[in-house]
């Protein structure tokens, strides 16, 4: 039954202009947000002073924070921008933390306790070169003093204010500097490195005021390679260009001596050539052959003996200093199930002065760094603690033969997300331990009752609000009515699998992929895509779910791919290959077999198909829907986009019945001389559309919206207009946007925005697409949006064709009909940048939609379709009003209160995922970046349940108390009427 | 209680019955007065209340224009926007109607009689019932809930199918 329009434009107004914020008691019901900084590189302890003993890091993701020891909660965290990766950092005069970032450019010093800038210098050099970051003690008119060596310059900086006291260039010598040393207690610096590959170079620089003491060359035939160890303040050790020999390069008092050994004199059956393991470990210095770790001894007059061969993978720590002349370094060493962390000192071998064997996790992998701590314990002796970072980013902290803490700082960098259901609660299935018992329930709900009632002390309100927090509900390992319970699982640059509970963000599983693990056949392996694989449905409940995890071996196009499939309750990997094919893509098809495993395509760089899984059933359906598959594919470098059907089995010498050869369809070339792709998107595979009518109240009309699952939305600007904001003008940028058909390649719409220039960012959902890019004649950000109908089914306006069902609207389309279509489109002005886009999705689609708009300040802002509606006019008429359309202006509101991210920021924002819960009205959304989170979101107001504040209690109390007073007033009621007929 | 009846009344009227003659009428009552002049008296009477009742049955039958007069008025007052008291005006505009038009024999009851013709009064009542339940129709019409557009019939059709299928995009 058709619901007659005006009555459901009633029920819109009832609940008009809907308020989506949320009040303060709210926060963290529904939401999560988590705090990661990336992979650790660099880490500097500070645990002299009494006081809140802490660790200074540095990442990968450019992420400066600092951490409690203690815990490991992040103190305070400064996220650089994407191209200020950081160099080098310290720690100067116990409170300033120094960094050098940018390739050397940037110096900047940051207050320890809080994390406020103090200052920042630029460092300018007339080259690029390797850039290195060395406090000294020295002190130059009651500054401290650190020295920095970038871009081919030695500057000076005062740490108190960040002056630039001196600087040196070295411009003219085609130096590579190795480092930067200053021998203890002295007054001058050496920059060592090497020159034209073959020639070492020493410089003794003054360091009160940059003056060049001494310059002293020596060349060697053989030539440098790789990086170098420091053995003493005046040695270092290198390895020649053929990685056979080794030199220990001594520049004492500015003579340089350049004593060769070769390693197959210290290590018998040397396996090959050798790489320096850089360290600054006095006397001590270690090389790697294949995976031979060698620890090699420098006895005075360089003079090296082999101390230990290890055969185990083993990470050595840095040195540290724990008492005058004394130095100590950490390995650790993995066996087996653990990992053995030791702690020697530099000048004996023979002696441990810790040993721990630890319980690790296998899903960490290997251990990949470690940085070494001391302190000093009520005995007077010396204890350790250990940070280190495992092969998954993870970050650790060892003391006393324990984990301390423990940080996933692999979930700051993930590549993909999906989602997968729960399991259905059964009788098999315990949930008990969740649950609460009886007391308790009631104890809450007359908590709740108070909370209703206003009679809480402030004791009870605090009370309620955590167990609100924490209800056990949401929590729960088992499926819900609502839909909101869900596993997250995400795909992290590490290689490794993690599923999030959208409960409550707990990680219930991880799983460091075997397939994206390093091997013999696949050295570098990475990470590209996550999909659902296996959703069971209907018959096949019972069953695990499964995703399919897809990488490649390096990152070249041509590279072969992997592939994996994980179960996702478990975490299992149930299998995983190495194909024999690369991919470029990845086509998940419409089709399901009978195991509900979904059918995929994968293209590989020669254009073959390839059908997974490989099942006989799974060709079967191929054969059947052979003429109707298709594919394209957007070659962004050169401007084409071509379409290809499937043609023939592959006549390649394999005999692979699953390999389809492709026959070029269509292409569309791009003049590379005026446009170039920068953005391409389509609409996503698994939403839900309720209607395929737009109705019109001011006429009563309809319009048919054009919707199509092979619309690709292209955006291509002037190559000039490619690069930064602001280096082109308006008359030489344009903006050109088409909607191409991809299985015919028919372009449907084209228009151009003069002036404008990219970034774009859109979305496609349903029949309309929402874009994002700059205006430069305007110098704002402009969102425009696309509807498109179908003008070909429009005269489908019979009502009595339409009541007795003689209408071909739902009859299959196909898109060499060539329907006609209509667009109509408009612009506004948008304030924010943004980083991405993205629209709710409901599990019908029938909730009205909303834009959720990644800003550039790291927040996820809500903003109503509505708003993008191109039949918004200056003046609607009543009627126009009524349907809700929204008096036009310039410039799109940003409200407030539609921040669905509240107070919170999501650190270097990259994507955000809607998921339909099964209550229509609510959507799950997911934002990832460096930090996590989720909500559950209302674009229209939960109207379909009630709220989480209703009390049932109350309604309880008031039914029960209903049907009691009903009862007794029946009494005393029988009871006159008796008394009055005996009257 | 007592021990036996003392007294009672019989209300049934035995003064026609023969048996009873036996008890003379009371002076002055002549028995034979009410049989007289039934022929010319009563016939003029019944005249008049046939008249009467079919004046009454035209003014019955005329009623609901006023009703349907004040509806109009009701409806103007009303508006043509989907709410509470417009929906209620209008729905008891329909349903007076209706109610009315399922009553017809009964409220022309009392006027029944052989001499009086009943089917041009009932004709015009009825004819006055549909005018206001096409009133209530139209005003229905008017607030636009009657399905009579074709947005009403294709606004939950889903989408139709595709037949073909395409993905693909730039490389991964």
């Amino acid at each position: 039954m058709a619901i007659t329009y005006p009555i459901f434009l009633f029920l819109i107004f009832s609940s008009l202009v809907p308020i989506l914020s949320l009040y303060e008691d709210q926060v963290g019901l529904t939401d999560w947000h988590q705090q990661y900084i990336g992979k650790v590189k660099q880490a500097v302890f500070h645990t002299h002073k009494t006081g809140r003993k802490r660790v200074v890091v540095s990442t990968e993701l450019n992420v400066i924070a600092t951490l409690d020891l203690r815990r490991g909660e992040i103190f305070w965290r400064h996220v650089l921008g994407s191209n200020d990766a950081v160099d080098g950092m310290d720690i100067a005069l116990g409170k300033y933390v120094i960094t050098l970032s940018s390739e050397g450019r940037v110096l900047r010093a940051w207050n320890l306790p809080d994390g406020q800038m103090v200052w920042e210098s630029s460092l300018h050099g007339p080259k690029h070169s390797k850039s290195l970051l060395l406090m000294t003690n020295l002190i130059i008119e009651r500054n401290n003093v650190v020295v920095i060596f970038s871009n081919g310059r030695l500057h000076a900086v005062s740490c108190v204010d960040g002056e630039v006291l001196w600087n040196k260039d070295f411009e003219a010598e085609s130096l590579e500097v190795q480092q930067v040393i200053q021998p203890a207690g002295s007054n001058f610096v050496y920059i060592v490195g090497f020159a034209a590959s073959s020639q070492f170079e020493m410089y003794q620089i003054n360091a009160r005021n940059g003056e060049l003491l001494k310059h002293e060359n020596a060349a060697f035939s053989g030539g440098f390679s790789g990086q170098v160890s420091l053995v003493s303040s005046e040695t270092l050790v290198a390895l020649d260009s053929t990685g056979l020999i080794l030199l220990v390069i001594s520049f004492h008092e500015g003579k340089i001596s350049i004593q060769h050994t070769p390693i197959s004199n210290l290590v018998e059956d040397a396996p090959g050539p050798a790489v320096i393991i850089p360290s600054s470990t006095m006397g001590l210095f270690a090389i790697r052959m294949n995976a031979v770790t060698i620890f090699i001894r420098v006895r005075g007059k360089g003079m090296l003996e082999v101390a230990e061969k290890v055969n185990r993978e083993t990470t050595i720590g840095n040195a540290l200093s724990i008492s005058e002349g004394q130095q100590v370094f950490a390995l650790v060493q993995h066996a087996g199930r653990d990992i053995r962390l030791t702690v020697k000192l530099a000048h004996d071998w023979d002696d441990d002065l810790l040993k721990e064997s630890i319980k690790m996790d296998q899903q960490r992998g290997l251990v990949h760094k470690v940085f070494l701590n001391n302190y000093v314990r009520t005995d007077r002796s010396h204890g350790f603690r250990a940070l280190i970072v495992m092969e998954d980013h993870s970050l650790l902290l060892l003391q006393q033969g324990t984990i301390v803490w423990s940080r996933e700082d692999g979930l700051a960098s993930i590549i993909d997300v999906t989602t997968s259901e729960l399991p259905v609660e059964r009788a098999g299935v315990s949930v008990a331990k969740f649950e609460l018992n009886l007391f308790e329930w009631l104890k809450g709900h007359m908590l709740k009752l108070k909370g209703t009632l206003m009679l809480a002390s402030p004791e009870d309100i605090a009370a309620i609000q955590y167990m609100r927090l924490q209800s056990s509900e949401k929590s729960k390992m088992t499926r819900d009515h609502n839909g909101f319970r869900k596993l997250i699982i995400v795909l992290t640059r590490a290689g490794k699998l993690f599923a999030l509970h959208t409960g409550d963000g707990r990680i219930v599983w991880s799983r460091l992929l075997q397939s994206l693990c390093k091997s013999e056949a696949c050295q570098h392996p990475i990470g590209l895509y996550l999909c659902p694989w296996q959703v069971p449905h209907h018959h096949a409940l019972n069953e695990n779910p499964f995703v399919l995890v897809v990488g490649r071996c390096f990152q070249s196009p041509d590279a072969l791919g992997v592939l994996s499939f994980v179960d996702s309750y478990t975490g299992k990997e149930l299998s995983s290959s190495n194909l024999d094919h690369s991919i470029a893509r990845v086509i998940p098809l419409p089709f399901t077999d009978s195991t509900e495993q979904r059918l995929h395509l994968l293209i590989d760089a020669d254009k073959k198909a390839h059908f997974y899984p490989k099942t006989p059933e799974a060709i079967g359906i191929v054969r059947r829907e052979f003429s109707n598959i298709y594919w394209y594919s957007v070659e962004d470098d050169n401007g084409i986009i071509k379409g290809y059907a499937l043609k023939s089995k592959c006549n390649s010498n394999v005999a692979d019945k699953f390999c389809f050869d492709a026959s070029e369809l269509w292409s569309i070339v791009l003049p590379s001389e005026s446009e170039k792709i920068i953005a391409t998107v389509t609409r996503k595979l698994n939403e839900a559309v309720h209607t395929q009518a737009k109705l019109i109240a001011a006429d009563q009309d309809v319009m048919y919206k054009y919707i199509s699952r092979n619309l690709l939305f292209v955006a291509t600007v002037a190559p000039k207009a490619s690069c930064e904001i602001g280096s082109i003008t308006p008359e030489e940028s344009w903006l050109v946007i088409y909607l191409i058909d991809t299985v015919t390649g028919r372009v449907l719409h084209r228009m151009t925005h003069h002036g404008s220039q990219g970034p774009v960012e859109a979305v496609f959902s349903e029949n309309w697409v929402v874009y994002h890019y700059f205006n430069l004649r305007a110098h704002r950000y402009e969102m425009s949006v696309i509807e498109i109908y179908d003008q070909s089914r429009a005269d489908n306006k019979d009502v009595w064709k339409l009541v007795v069902g003689k209408h071909n609207l739902t009859s299959p389309i196909s898109s060499y009909s060539r329907s006609e279509v209509v667009t109509k489109s408009q612009s506004y002005f948008f304030t924010h940048s943004l980083k991405a886009i993205d629209v709710t999705s409901t599990a019908k689609g029938i909730t009205s939609k909303q834009l959720l708009i990644g800003t550039i300040g790291d927040q996820v802002l809500a903003l109503d379709k509505r708003f993008l509606d191109p039949r918004r006019s200056a003046n609607p008429t009543q009627v126009e009003r009524e349907e809700g359309i929204i008096p036009l202006t310039d410039s799109l509101p940003i409200i407030p209160q539609s921040y669905i991210t509240h107070n919170l920021r999501v650190e270097g924002l990259q994507g955000i995922i809607t998921v339909p819960a099964k209550l229509e009205s609510t959507t799950l959304v997911f934002a990832y970046g460096l930090d996590l989170f989720f909500t559950h979101f209302a674009p229209t107001r939960t109207y379909d349940s009630l709220t989480e504040e209703f009390s049932y209690a109350l309604l309880l109390i008031t039914i029960v108390a209903l049907v009691a007073a009903i009862f007794v007033t029946w009494v005393l009621s029988r009871r006159k009427e008796l008394q009055d007929r005996w009257r | 209680m007592g021990s036996g009846r003392r007294w009672a009344v019989s209300f049934s009227d035995n003064s026609t019955s023969p048996s009873c003659r036996d008890i003379r009428d009371p002076p002055g009552f002549t028995r034979a007065s009410v049989d007289q002049d039934d022929s010319t008296a009563s016939r003029q009477k019944k005249d008049a209340e046939s008249n009467w009742k079919a004046q009454k049955a035209w003014e019955v039958a005329q009623a609901p224009f006023k009703n349907l007069l004040m509806m109009g008025f009701m409806m103007w007052m009303a508006g043509n926007t989907v709410h509470l008291f417009s929906i209620g005006i209008t729905f008891s505009a329909l349903w007076q109607p209706v109610s009315a038009l399922q009553g017809v024999g009964k409220v022309f009851e009392p006027y029944k009689d052989s001499k009086v013709e009943l089917l041009g009064p009932k004709l015009l009542f009825i004819a006055l019932n549909l005018g206001g339940l096409a009133l209530g129709v139209w005003k229905l019409n008017t607030l636009g809930l009657l399905p009579t557009h074709a947005s009403d019939w294709v606004s939950s059709l889903p989408p139709a199918q595709e037949v073909e299928y395409s993905g693909g995009g730039i490389p991964l």
